[in-house]
């Protein structure tokens, strides 16, 4: 409509949104209220929890408990973070999840484990999630195909070959290797939980630090405006989409290391819940605006909330629930602070 | 058009007060509208023109200030109200929506419906008689507005503005994106809403437009009224550039050096097209010169200047730039090779608008001041920064998002982004597109100076004066063919506008 103002509310000017604006007049203050917003939530959950769980919810091991259950959702959903930063989407990171587990459990794979040990299971694992990722970015840049369809038919197909490959059967770890290097606490802390903060800390750098992080706020902020500046706006697209699945890979190793067996049927719907925390984390699905300390959040509230009803035995419908109305309140509450896009 | 005994003010502004988080756009703007009148809106980049005219549009609220129609105080709380009060705003960026039609366009928001069923043929005849109106009646109702050039949609916006029986119609920069032929069009039309008692609020930084058609003028500086209803016919130009500016400011173009005969050729261009908008275009641009390209709108200067930048792939041709053969259609070779564009739409195909200032001007170079993929946001802020002062940015704070700025100035730190980069081959499309008067001079001497530290300047502008008055050497273009090439002191403004013509009639 104008330089600032595009929205469909009439009451462009009410003093919400104003205060919204002022986002981009510093960035930094504006990111960070919106992370306090969700710390806020964050704390309210705990507190709810401490009430109704009391001792079981407030222990040292159920934080360990929380912080795994988070760990694998929250190293895809950092890959997550950097495809929606673009603009895009990417529907298939639970079943190829799957697919990861599965190849790294291969007989044939397992057997040269036991020769050169666990690093051949990890590289199996991220390579299979790195080719897939490639393949969706290759298919979404140089194909034009809309991520939302390119994605999909990945989704699907992954999930066929796992199926083919496992014969639908639990293939079980037997390398004492990869046991002995994943499974387990270090410091007190489960070893998958270090593997999250580092993708977390890494993934962190990446977006905020780094060209390759500066060019993915662009390209999704403003793809022609990002072409005509000289950046390569597909190949980045590419390695976007396989830093996905990078990040799937390497989801895959911890959920081998957690559950100790590779199945066709892992990470079966995952892609809701890594893209639900993302966008709670008030990363933007237009594009131009990512997140990586609030997709951390994000996932910890999701974590949280089912610990909370475990912890009480309540219904995992009445879970559904809840982590729709929170989906839905964190995105509602998102576009009151933050400033109206232009179309 | 202002008769002996002036008639009662159709609107009165008073007052009016607008503060944003950390700027304070508006502090006390009076503006008074008679009716039938043609009344001026001047100011520089960022004196808060197109704030006053949200704020009237009901975009924005007013903290302070009060608003009259025919003497009675209006609330204006959101965009309908403004409509239903006969305000009908033709704002400065284009805002229509490429995905729908021309004529869902101008109707949007007040479709003809009969219980909700849109009355498509009505609609269909209504934008036929507007476009034609307008003096296009080519232009289809069922066209898809993306497909239209930034000139077409402007027409679109101007027939919604006219759908609207409105009784006050603000346009705000309108003739930024129209050619000479058009800005007659408009004119035109104006002159007839005119006669028709519809009072014109109208911004535009072309003080000849404003002899042409103005009645009266209220001046904008730094968010206050500073001359009011100054009368057209006898206020001298330098006083109006005076209440602007505040001080005296020369509007002329720098001197031409000349460019020596042996100067290295930069740019080679041969043979160039681009299937169904241009073919055969051929041009050279040497170390130090600047080259315009003069033509209507739509006549394929823009596109000639993406091909030769690889934002589009040319269909025949080459492109050289000292001698080496570029790469077709890669914007990334052309911009490693040394190659810029500031393009014509800004805000599609320029800015991350969400983004920091800074971050925008360093679009094309942050790669080069990051160290092994690191960034160094400490040095895009000062060279950002450094920019901004030698533009007289306003407000020069670069961490702003660039969002806040005025269209003027947002324009300035796509120039930026060039300066900062540095380049061999500048292209320039529309570069004072929306720049005020201060800032244009300002622009011109920045334009020669790079071209007299060596670099090769092509520059498009639909102001004609301008090509003439900047370049060396003019190329004419018209539908698509260079029908013209020589140097600027050799021709002027009426022989270009009969070459252009002439081209197209043909
Ligand atoms: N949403 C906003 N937040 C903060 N500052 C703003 C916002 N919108 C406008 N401003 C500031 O208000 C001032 C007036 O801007 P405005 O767009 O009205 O200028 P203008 O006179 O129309 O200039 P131009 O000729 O360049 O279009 C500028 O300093 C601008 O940066
Ligand atoms: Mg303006």
């Amino acid at each position: 409509m104008s330089e600032q103002q595009t929205s469909p509310n009439p009451a462009v000017d009410s003093p919400k949104t104003t205060a919204g604006r002022r986002r981009g007049f510093s960035a930094l203050s504006g990111g960070t209220a919106r992370n306090l917003g969700l710390v806020a939530a964050l704390l309210l959950l705990c507190l709810v929890g401490f009430l109704t769980g009391g001792e079981r919810f407030a222990s040292l091991s159920n934080l360990m408990i929380v912080l795994s259950l988070a760990s694998v959702i929250g190293v895809m959903a950092v890959g997550m973070t950097f495809v929606i930063t673009t603009g895009g989407i990417d529907l298939s990171v639970g079943s190829v999840l799957g697919l990861t587990t599965v190849w790294a459990t291969t007989l044939a794979t397992q057997n040269l484990a036991d020769q050169y040990g666990w690093i051949v299971m990890v590289t199996c694992a991220l390579l299979v999630g790195l080719a897939a990722g490639l393949v969706n970015g290759v298919i979404i840049a140089y194909g034009n195909v809309v991520a939302f369809i390119a994605t999909l038919a990945m989704l699907v197909a992954a999930r066929g070959l796992a199926e083919l490959i496992a014969n639908r059967r639990t293939q079980l770890v037997q390398s004492s290797s990869f046991e002995g290097t994943f499974e387990g606490n270090l410091l007190g802390v489960p070893k998958i939980v270090w593997i999250f903060v580092f993708v977390v800390v890494a993934g962190w750098f990446l977006l905020t630090r780094t060209t390759f992080g500066r060019r993915t706020v662009a390209v999704g902020g403003n793809p022609e405006a990002a072409r005509l500046a000289g950046i390569k706006v597909k190949r980045h697209l590419m390695y976007v989409y396989g830093l996905s699945g990078l990040t799937v890979g390497i989801a895959g190793v911890m959920m081998l290391a957690r559950t100790g067996a590779g199945s066709s049927t892992n990470g079966l719907l995952y892609e809701l819940d890594v893209i639900a925390a993302v966008v709670v984390g008030g990363t933007l699905l237009a594009g131009g605006r990512g997140t990586i300390v609030g997709t951390v959040i994000g996932v910890l509230i999701f974590a949280t909330l089912s610990n909370v009803f475990i912890i009480n035995n309540l219904d995992s419908s009445v879970q559904q629930i809840a982590k729709g109305a929170i989906i839905v309140g964190a995105v509602l509450l998102q576009q009151r602070i933050s400033a109206p896009r232009s179309t | 058009m202002v008769t002996e005994d002036p008639p009662a003010l159709l609107l009165q502004m008073q007052g009016i007060v607008k503060t944003f988080p950390g700027a304070r756009a508006l502090d006390g703007v009076d503006l008074d509208v008679r009716p039938g009148e043609v009344h001026c809106l001047l100011g520089q980049n960022g004196a808060g023109k197109s704030t006053l005219i949200k704020v009237l549009a009901g975009a924005h609220q007013p903290t302070e200030g009060t608003i009259l129609m025919d003497g009675e105080k209006i609330e204006i709380p959101h965009p309908v109200a403004a409509l239903e009060h006969g305000v009908a705003t033709m704002y400065q960026e284009l805002d229509v929506v490429d995905g729908l039609t021309v004529a869902e366009n101008i109707y949007l928001g007040h479709e003809l419906a009969n219980v909700g069923v849109t009355q498509r043929r009505e609609v269909a005849n209504r934008t036929r008689q507007l476009m034609e109106r307008l003096g296009h009646p080519e232009i289809s109702p069922h066209r898809e507005v993306g497909t239209l050039s930034a000139a077409g949609k402007q027409v679109v916006s101007m027939a919604r503005a006219l759908s609207r029986d409105a009784r006050v119609i603000v346009m705000d920069e309108p003739s930024a994106v129209l050619d000479s032929g058009e800005v007659d069009n408009l004119f035109r039309v104006v002159e007839e809403l005119v006669a028709q008692g519809i009072a014109i609020i109208y911004i535009s930084h072309r003080l000849e437009e404003i002899r042409r058609i103005g009645d009266r003028i209220t001046v904008i500086k730094d968010g206050r009224t500073v001359g009011r209803n100054l009368d057209v016919a006898s206020t001298s130009t330098d006083e109006l550039i005076r209440l602007m500016t505040g001080k005296d400011v020369e509007y002329s173009f720098p001197e031409r050096p000349g460019v020596p005969a042996d100067a290295a050729v930069r740019l080679q261009v041969e043979d160039l097209s681009l299937a169904g908008v241009f073919s055969d275009v051929s041009l050279t641009v040497r170390a130090g010169e600047i080259v315009g390209l003069a033509g209507l709108v739509g006549s394929g200067r823009s596109e000639i200047l993406e091909t030769v930048y690889g934002a589009r792939r040319a269909t025949g041709g080459t492109v050289r730039l000292d001698g080496r053969r570029l790469h077709n259609g890669s914007v990334p070779t052309a911009v490693g090779a040394g190659i810029g564009l500031a393009p014509e739409e800004r805000k599609s195909q320029g800015l991350v608008l969400d983004e920091p200032v800074y971050r925008n001007i360093t679009l094309s170079s942050f790669a080069r001041t990051a160290r092994g993929g690191w960034l160094d946001e400490r040095a895009e802020k000062k060279a950002a920064q450094e920019q901004a002062t030698a533009l007289d940015l306003r407000p020069a704070d670069v961490e702003r998002s660039i969002r806040t700025l005025s269209g003027g100035n947002q324009q300035k730190a796509m120039l930026a982004r060039w300066l900062v980069h540095g380049c061999e081959v500048l292209l320039l499309d529309e570069p004072t597109r929306g720049v005020d008067v201060g800032a244009r001079s300002e622009i011109y001497a920045l334009v020669r100076r790079l071209a007299d530290a060596g670099t090769a300047v092509v520059v498009v502008s639909s102001e004609i004066p301008e090509v003439l008055g900047l370049a060396d050497r003019v190329l004419v273009i018209s539908e698509g063919q260079v029908v013209h090439s020589g140097p600027a002191e050799s021709i002027d403004e009426h022989q270009v506008l009969d070459m252009v013509m002439e081209g197209s009639a043909a």
